[in-house]
């Protein structure tokens, strides 16, 4: 008899994705399984392919080999926008930058895609968004116009707007990196009682502190491979790797080895944007 | 006194000046009606993913985008019948709806240029956010797009609505009774130096009076929507 974990089969999968920008290698060969109800983080330095693997997931980006599963759905396989647009109904996205669509209010912004995609009715979409917005804590804003709204504000309703389609996994691409310190938290808090509720949910993120907590798988990216994966307590306590150790002991704020600075009195150390003249 | 008399002729002529200016405001009008309808259709077109149909409609726009207006107008009041066969009737064909149609296809060219302009300011991260909810292109463009594109499109397009208000000018040199070729009669007619002058500096109020308003307009709604 097969144990309970064999039996569940991953939501999301992974295997030997390569995806080459012009030429430009970016994912060279990645494996990664996400299991329902999981959070999982990719964390790892800028340019080590961590949103590119977001993109591939939803079918944003087509790798040029590997194998790319959500649920039964082999996305790599997928060849008209059609299918994509099937995989996209059960895949939710949230962006750095939001991109809320800034000629609707917050309550149309989270309507447009029930009620056109859908095909829901006004009333219903109506009542989930404002279900939704009070879940992010938004709905006293649902007749403001995104402009009118804090980054941190507009980043929850794009939670929110993410979650009216009533996603299986949702993406989240750096959705703080964009934000001041003291909104962060907001955001985290909201993503924080998803995970809870037991959505499934991948992130990259730079928030090392937040991924430790949350996380129950945490994939460690650099130069487009997985260095190392393992649950949020091994790769934060126990990092195996030399290059996780190292980009961790950065990324946590121990202070970093320098080298000795070198007292070259024709170097201009002391040049700094406010110089005024070079 | 000279002066009196020159201004009783004007007063004279007032009414068929205004009538010739009637003229000119119905063929503005109804060139950028068409103008903006052909526009936006061979605009879409020049976006289209299909090179078939994309071709054609850049060829559109940098045919008539690149030629003289005047040429256009005179093309179209030669390149047409005086009337047209249908069936046993004869439908007539006059200049004034030539002159309309030779406007309205510069106007067209520059309505389908102020559209990709207008596409082409929408951030790509509009088109990733719509996708990732599932929308499918038409649905976008149509949704999420175009509403942003209005907005932007409104100044430049009541700019170009005033440039082809002034090229209505153009219509006297081909016959159409206009507001120019009211005050050519006036003038030979009244045959005085004086009244030549103020009649074609009335025709330059009477055009400043009705662009110089839309221009107005045109500037306040362009710092309204500079920001969202």
């Amino acid at each position: 008899m097969p144990s309970i974990e064999s039996v569940v089969e991953p939501l999301v999968s992974l295997r030997d994705v390569h995806l080459a920008f012009a030429g430009n290698p970016v994912l060279k060969g990645i494996n990664l399984d996400v299991y329902p109800g999981q959070a999982v983080s990719i964390i790892g330095p800028s340019g080590s392919g961590k949103s590119t693997i977001l993109r591939c997931i939803t079918g944003l980006l087509q790798p040029q080999r590997g194998q790319i599963r959500v649920a039964d759905t082999r996305v790599d396989a997928l060849t008209r926008e059609a299918q994509r647009i099937e995989l996209r109904k059960r895949v939710g996205f949230v962006f750095q930058q939001y991109n809320l669509f800034p000629h609707l209010s917050v309550l149309q912004n989270l309507m447009i895609a029930p009620r056109k995609v859908l095909g829901r009715n006004r009333i219903d979409a109506e009542k989930d968004a404002r279900a939704l917005l009070a879940k992010v804590r938004m709905e006293h804003k649902a007749d403001a116009y995104p402009g009118q709204l804090s980054g941190g504000q507009q980043q929850r309703v794009a939670i929110a707007r993410a979650l009216t389609m009533r996603p299986q996994l949702i993406l989240f691409d750096e959705v703080t990196s964009a934000l001041d310190p003291e909104t962060v938290g907001e955001v985290l808090t909201v993503i924080r009682e998803l995970t809870q509720e037991g959505m499934t949910c991948v992130l990259v993120t730079h928030e090392m502190r937040f991924a430790e907590e949350i996380s129950d798988v945490v994939y460690f990216t650099e130069n487009g491979v997985i260095v190392e994966h393992g649950s949020a307590e091994q790769i934060f306590e126990h990092p195996a790797n030399e290059r996780t150790r190292e980009f961790l002991r950065h990324a946590l704020g121990a202070p970093a080895r320098r080298g000795p600075i070198v007292s070259d009195p024709y170097l201009l150390t002391n040049l700094s944007r406010y110089s005024l003249s070079v | 006194m000279a002066i009196e008399s020159v201004c009783m002729a004007l007063l004279q002529w007032s009414p068929a000046l205004i009538a010739g200016f009637g003229q000119n405001i119905l063929i503005s009008l109804l060139a950028i009606g068409l103008g903006t309808v052909l526009g936006l259709l061979v605009g879409m077109l020049a976006l289209s993913p299909w090179r078939l149909l994309r071709l054609p409609a850049r060829l559109w726009v940098q045919v008539f985008r690149n030629a003289p207006w005047l040429v256009l107008i005179y093309f179209t009041t030669y390149v047409f019948p005086f009337e047209i066969h249908v069936g046993s009737a004869y439908i007539p064909f006059p200049d004034w709806v030539k002159v309309t149609i030779g406007l309205a296809l510069p106007a067209s060219a520059n309505v389908a240029e102020i559209l990709r302009g207008a596409v082409a300011s929408i951030p790509g991260t509009q088109w990733e956010a719509a996708r990732s909810l599932a929308f499918s292109r038409w649905q976008i463009a149509v949704s999420i797009i175009m509403p942003q594109c209005l907005k932007r499109m409104l100044a430049p397009w009541m700019n170009l609505y005033a440039v082809v208000t002034m090229g209505t000018a153009l219509a006297s040199l081909v016959g159409v009774h206009d507001v120019i070729d009211t005050a050519q009669i006036a003038s030979n007619t009244v045959n005085l130096t004086g009244f030549t002058v103020l009649v074609y500096l009335s025709l330059l109020v009477l055009f400043f009076a009705y662009c110089y308003p839309i221009s107005r307009l045109t500037q306040r709604l362009e710092r309204r929507y500079a920001f969202y």
